[in-house]
């Protein structure tokens, strides 16, 4: 499980150096998720299962991805003076754009996913 | 008396146990809470655990930063979740290949549409240039969002607020929304919520399927990649400046 820990903190902290270092738009982590990808076909094929214990340790973070959101989130009390202020603009964009870009997307992806 | 809970007090806000443990037990309050309403969408369990713990900063009086200093342990393994995602995408990464130009072609316009109305509203509102620049990256996940926002003249803490407001918005309504427009491919699902509302939208795909989940995970990633790309070059052509 320690194999498991260790290899995504070194995806992440690649991704982070590579990230920082060449000045890239992305994120060192979603670098970091590539470059696992990326290792995972290498090793083991578009067929072969990942090893059992990165998949217990991914498994466990993604079944709870949700919580670590949790405390970015609550740290929206911070900007209540801010959202109130230009609270119009802000739910409008936040309400119709979340909602009108999940439909055209999924709609959009189901039309081409069909050709 | 006073003098052992005023110790008990320092020792609480100076360690960061209590915030963590409160944060763990926020958590599984909303999750029980979720499965007592039939994992109804708005039972959302990251929108209640927020909501807990936001009132409880506010009743107590406890600034957020000093919560914070305990939270940021669940915090950080945020980072390696985001690298775990490759593995539901190397598991269906079959599929995922043999329709790799509707992947792209959806994210792309899916992730300017999200861009685009929330623009819309607020020059349509008379927003200002900071709070127009602010929503512009609403829908890709925090750090790039955050970081897109400061090169166009918006306020980054701002971004990091309506971006996961915009991410519960997407992971409470967003499959409801999926269901009434009759999109029932679960690829095309996953790629909608991860495109609009990035890692939270992929934490509710995840729930639902593991292929959405494995197309939200890699829609969050390829439109966090082209937002960053696009989104400071149309800013310029249409903003001016």
């Amino acid at each position: 499980m320690i194999n498991a820990i260790t290899a995504l903190l070194v995806c992440q902290l690649t991704g982070e150096l590579v990230s920082r270092g060449l000045g890239l738009p992305v994120p060192g982590p979603v670098l970091g998720m590539v470059l696992l990808f990326v290792v995972l076909l290498v090793r083991y094929g578009e067929d072969g299962p990942a090893p059992d214990n990165l998949n217990t340790v991914a498994g466990t973070l993604l079944n709870h991805l949700g919580l670590l959101f949790v405390p970015a989130g609550v740290g929206v009390v911070l900007y209540i003076p801010v959202l109130v202020q230009a609270w119009a603009p802000i739910s409008l964009a936040i309400v119709v754009g979340t909602l009108v870009g999940v439909a055209v997307t999924g709609w959009l992806a189901a039309l081409l996913l069909r050709l | 008396m006073t003098d052992n809970l005023a110790q008990i007090w320092v020792y609480l806000a100076r360690e960061p146990l209590a915030a963590l443990t409160v944060t763990l037990l926020a958590w599984l309050a909303a999750q029980r809470l979720h499965l007592a309403c039939g994992r109804h969408p708005v039972a959302n369990p990251v929108l209640i655990a927020v909501a807990l713990l936001a009132i409880g900063l506010v009743v107590t009086g406890i600034d957020y930063r000093t919560y914070f200093q305990g939270a940021q342990f669940v915090h950080f393994l945020l980072g390696p979740a985001t690298v775990a995602l490759a593995i539901p995408l190397h598991r269906q990464w079959r599929m995922v290949r043999r329709s790799f130009p509707a992947i792209g072609l959806s994210v792309t316009v899916g992730g300017l549409v999200a861009a685009g109305i929330g623009v819309g509203f607020a020059l349509a509102l008379g927003a200002s240039r900071a709070v127009t620049a602010s929503l512009a990256p609403r829908s890709v996940t925090t750090p790039v969002a955050m970081g897109i926002a400061e090169r166009l003249g918006g306020l980054p803490s701002l971004t990091a607020a309506v971006v996961i407001l915009s991410g519960i918005m997407g992971a409470v309504f967003g499959p409801m929304v999926l269901d009434l427009c009759q999109v029932r491919d679960e690829r095309a699902r996953g790629l909608a919520m991860g495109t609009v509302a990035h890692g939270i939208g992929t934490a509710r795909a995840l729930s639902e399927n593991p292929v959405a989940g494995a197309f939200s995970g890699l829609a969050m990633g390829l439109n966090a990649l082209l937002t960053a790309l696009l989104l400071p070059l149309l800013w310029h052509l249409v903003m001016g400046g």
